[in-house]
């Protein structure tokens, strides 16, 4: 004990003397301080994914100017132009309107499908069953080969583009939305069920919001299947009534190599696809689940 | 005070200790009707290979305003019969009657806290989360449950909170929003599962403190379930001790004359001790 390096088995810790000190409020330093304006700009994720975006249509022009073939490859400002005149005139804006209703149509059809076969799936053994049997069978089966089927049962026309829409929707949404009520912890269950609710107020008050993350990535992944279904639809029967949407715009203008207002109708795709999911869906994330701190 | 031997089948509070709860000692013929009546009930849990009996034949009566604590440890069936007493598992044998009327399902007249932080729903702020079994049990409509909600997040502390989210309060906070959901319900019995278990030391202590004041305002009925003496001691003014594997009820004793300033007084050490004793002696000593 003597020694401090000693190795020996009763080597006690010293006995040092105790103090009581009482502490004054701290103002000597600011207890937080803002962070650096590069940081919280770096923060924006808008002006993350702009640049983002800048970069690639900065490659796409240059790369455009070294090939310098305008049927094959049109530069991003052609395109831009191309797009530019093709909204002014008002015939996209009338494709894409086409385009966009008959999306909504069979995308409401395909979630309110969905809704109501995992409200059966929680409540029954036999919806369960039914539910993965199906999603077994036509998860994997693509919309667009059920197209052939849907002409010959609906005609050319809005119902066979509506058919396979609900089948791109219904199985990915369904399939989502059941991982996500079967990932409700027990204790909020019962705390419902303690409430007294059961039944519809159960599902709509507990399991609904509760699973709304994996609700929310069905409805994404529901709307991208869809989008590409309907563009790819239309890419291959094209019009009804001389009233065709995006995709037949596409298909249109190829026949006619405008290669320009090809690349103009892909580019609306793609950016009709990004307002969706960064004004649409992050919007929606971000006065549900962000808030809620349920996702990150 | 002390307490009779482990044999005895039913333990009087002393005289000094009812005289400073005011309590006093009721012969058993002169005793009120029960809230709360467990009578032989049997629980049992189903696991893919075989059913396991988690409690045998308990008989307790808990009294209007009573804090009767479940104390034992783990395996003892205690969560499970707390759990039966909510609703949520049927009991293979015996009845459990509150007012006298059995007990058939979950139902607002007995709002559980649970240990467990996720049982506030995250959608909901703390002010939602309070009046939402008030709504959702059509109990009141929404002006009267955001008043009472108010009235009690008020009495846990956490008004200047009552705007926040479950995500963004600790856990101690999270704990008093889901007792001030259960006082607000004004259930006929509030059950209690471990709810301090997961807290830290400190916060846990606070919350004790709390829960006693709170009864001494509300006197509330409490069924408390712990596996620490020292919480059953001071939380309770009454324990049940239960044996494990399967649980059965192995003695009932008073703790009335105990709180949080008790803690180490000799008296408190005593009953620590026996109940320590009666928890930890070989399982062939315990038959009852």
């Amino acid at each position: 004990m003597t020694l401090p390096f000693a190795v020996d088995d009763r080597v006690v810790p010293p006995i040092r003397p105790e103090y009581d000190r009482s502490l004054l409020p701290l103002v000597a330093a600011p207890l937080a301080r803002a962070l650096p304006l590069s940081t919280r700009v770096w923060q924006q994720g808008w002006l993350r994914k702009g640049l983002i975006l800048a970069i690639l249509a900065a490659a796409w022009e240059a790369l455009a100017r070294f090939q310098d073939n305008d049927l094959l490859l049109p530069s991003f400002t052609a395109t831009l132009s191309a797009l530019a005149e093709g909204l002014a005139d008002g015939e996209l804006v009338e494709r894409v309107r086409i385009s966009l209703a008959v999306l909504a149509q069979g995308y409401l059809i395909g979630a309110v499908l969905a809704f109501g076969l995992t409200t059966l799936a929680v409540s029954t053994q036999i919806g369960r069953d039914l539910l993965s049997t199906l999603t077994a069978m036509f998860n994997p089966l693509p919309a667009i080969a059920l197209l052939p089927l849907a002409l010959l049962w609906f005609g050319l026309g809005n119902g066979s583009l509506v058919f396979v829409l609900v089948h791109a929707v219904l199985w990915p949404l369904a399939l989502n939305t059941f991982a996500g009520f079967q990932g409700v912890p027990d204790t909020l269950r019962m705390a419902g069920r303690n409430y007294g609710l059961s039944g519809l107020g159960y599902v709509w008050q507990i399991l609904i919001p509760a699973a709304l993350p994996a609700i929310l990535s069905g409805l994404k992944i529901g709307w991208a299947f869809a989008w590409r279904t309907l563009i790819a639809a239309e890419l291959v029967f094209g019009a009804a009534s001389g009233k065709g949407g995006l995709g037949w715009y596409i298909y249109q203008n190829r026949n006619e190599l405008y290669t320009d207002r090809v690349f103009a109708g892909l580019l609306l795709v793609i950016l009709i696809g990004l307002v969706i999911e960064n004004l649409v869906f992050a919007t929606l994330e971000r006065v549900t689940v962000r808030r809620w701190g349920v996702v990150r | 005070m002390t307490l009779t031997e482990a044999h005895a089948t039913t333990v009087r509070p002393e005289p000094e200790a009812s005289a400073r709860t005011g309590a006093e000692a009721v012969p058993a013929a002169a005793l009120p009707a029960p809230l709360l009546r467990i009578s032989g009930v049997s629980l049992e849990y189903r696991t893919p290979a075989r059913v396991v009996r988690a409690a045998h034949r308990i008989d307790l009566d808990v009294y209007r305003a009573d804090r009767f604590v479940l104390l034992g440890p783990s395996g003892c069936g205690k969560s499970t019969l707390l759990k039966a007493v909510a609703g949520f598992i049927l009991p293979v044998e015996g009845t459990i009657t509150l007012d006298g009327l059995a007990v058939r399902g979950p139902g607002p007249d007995r709002i559980v806290v649970f240990q467990e932080f996720d049982q506030l729903p995250p959608w909901k702020t703390v002010l939602q989360n309070v009046a939402f079994p008030l709504r959702a049990s059509g109990l009141l409509g929404r002006r009267e449950a955001s008043e009472r909600a108010r009235h009690y997040i008020d009495k846990v502390g956490l008004t200047p909170f009552a705007d926040s989210y479950p995500h963004q309060l600790s856990g101690g906070m999270k704990q008093r929003v889901a007792i001030a959901r259960a006082l607000a319900m004004q259930p006929r019995v509030l059950l209690m599962d471990e709810p301090f278990a997961a807290l830290d030391a400190l916060t846990r202590r606070k919350m004790q403190e709390e829960l006693l004041a709170l009864w001494e305002e509300v006197r509330f009925t409490l069924l408390f379930v712990t596996h620490s003496i020292e919480e059953a001691l001071v939380i309770g003014n009454r324990v049940a001790l239960l044996s494990p594997h399967p649980g059965r009820v192995r003695s009932e004793v008073n703790s009335h004359a105990f709180d949080l300033t008790s803690l180490g007084s000799r008296d408190f050490q005593a009953a620590a001790q026996r109940l320590h004793e009666r928890l930890f002696e070989p399982e062939s000593g315990s038959a009852s």
